[in-house]
């Protein structure tokens, strides 16, 4: 009976791909991707996954959908007034006829080579898959020297403790890099901001 | 099991509307139609979800209902600030930093 609920999602989901492709008007863009992020997320909801969804809601919908907008209002646009915005502010032109065609094509040509990848591969939860064979069982033997030797309650823990571990120290040096960075890019702008007020104006 | 059928009809019920908002949503020939109906769609969506959670049995779900719907307000909020000025940085300065610099910063 879910298939009522999944299978119209899909459809709404599809629409809004295309919709956002083919729509000329930058601003109604910008909210079909928000539009997008909510329906995808519902899908994950759908398929069990609500920590994905919390995600895909928060950074999809909510951030990113404001990011946008505010590179929006960056962007130089053809007519840039203040006040009340009406449609024609933001409509862009279609590329050239052939340009489309030549891109339709080489996506056209990239998703059947995926898909064709993806044949290939076991089906969904089939006990041959490789992740079934090789690495669950070795996981559970290996986990049981480390449940007795550290006295970790369950095979869940003593991954997360052993394995896991290093991907979140690798995540947090990323992170921490990548917060480095922008603070970096933000201190320069700041002091030549300063320097600029400090020529125009004397007095601080 | 008669809820169950009852949950799903009016899953289905939701997704119809939301299709309409969607329809509106993609026609609207002014940008508060579009507003109107994006916003309405959240709305929708939110629904949406307290259903689905009730039908597959994991009301625990629900707190994503209460997230959908703050995302919804504040890319509203967003959305309408920025249709009114044009955008997020402070006017004043921005005319100012404009007639000064076209350099893109506020």
């Amino acid at each position: 009976m879910m298939e009522f609920i999944v299978i119209p999602i899909l459809a709404l989901l599809f629409a809004t791909a295309i919709t956002v492709a083919v729509i000329r008007n930058l601003w109604a863009a910008v909210m079909f991707t928000g539009i997008y992020s909510f329906l995808g997320a519902s899908w994950m909801l759908i398929l069990d996954a609500p920590d994905v969804a919390f995600t895909e809601a928060a950074v999809g919908a909510g951030v990113s959908t404001i990011l946008m907008l505010a590179t929006l209002s960056l962007v130089p646009r053809s007519s840039r007034k203040r006040g009340s915005i009406s449609n024609s502010d933001f409509e862009t032109k279609d590329p050239p006829r052939r340009r489309v065609i030549s891109s339709l094509l080489v996506v056209i040509g990239t998703g059947a080579m995926l898909i064709y990848g993806t044949l290939d591969m076991p089906l969904f939860g089939s006990a041959d898959a490789a992740i079934q064979t090789y690495p669950a069982p070795s996981f559970i033997e290996k986990s049981q020297t480390e449940m007795g030797e550290h006295g970790l309650p369950n095979v869940v823990t003593a991954v997360l403790a052993s394995y896991r571990g290093y991907d979140t120290l690798g995540e947090t040096a990323v992170i921490f890099t990548a917060g480095i960075a922008v603070l970096l890019i933000l201190r320069k702008n700041k002091a030549s901001d300063e320097i600029g007020a400090g020529q125009s104006e004397v007095t601080s | 099991m008669g809820i169950y059928y009852a949950l799903i009809v009016t899953a289905v019920a939701i997704l119809v509307t939301m299709s309409l908002a969607m329809i509106r949503a993609m026609a609207g020939p002014t940008v508060f139609d579009r507003v109107l109906a994006l916003n309405m769609f959240g709305t929708k969506t939110v629904l949406l979800i307290c259903v689905v959670c009730f039908t597959i049995q994991r009301t625990d779900f629900l707190d994503l209902a209460l997230l959908y719907s703050l995302m919804n307000f504040i890319g509203m909020v967003a959305l309408l600030r920025f249709s009114q000025f044009g955008g997020f940085a402070d006017f004043e300065d921005a005319s100012q930093s404009k007639s000064t610099s076209t350099s893109g910063g506020r």
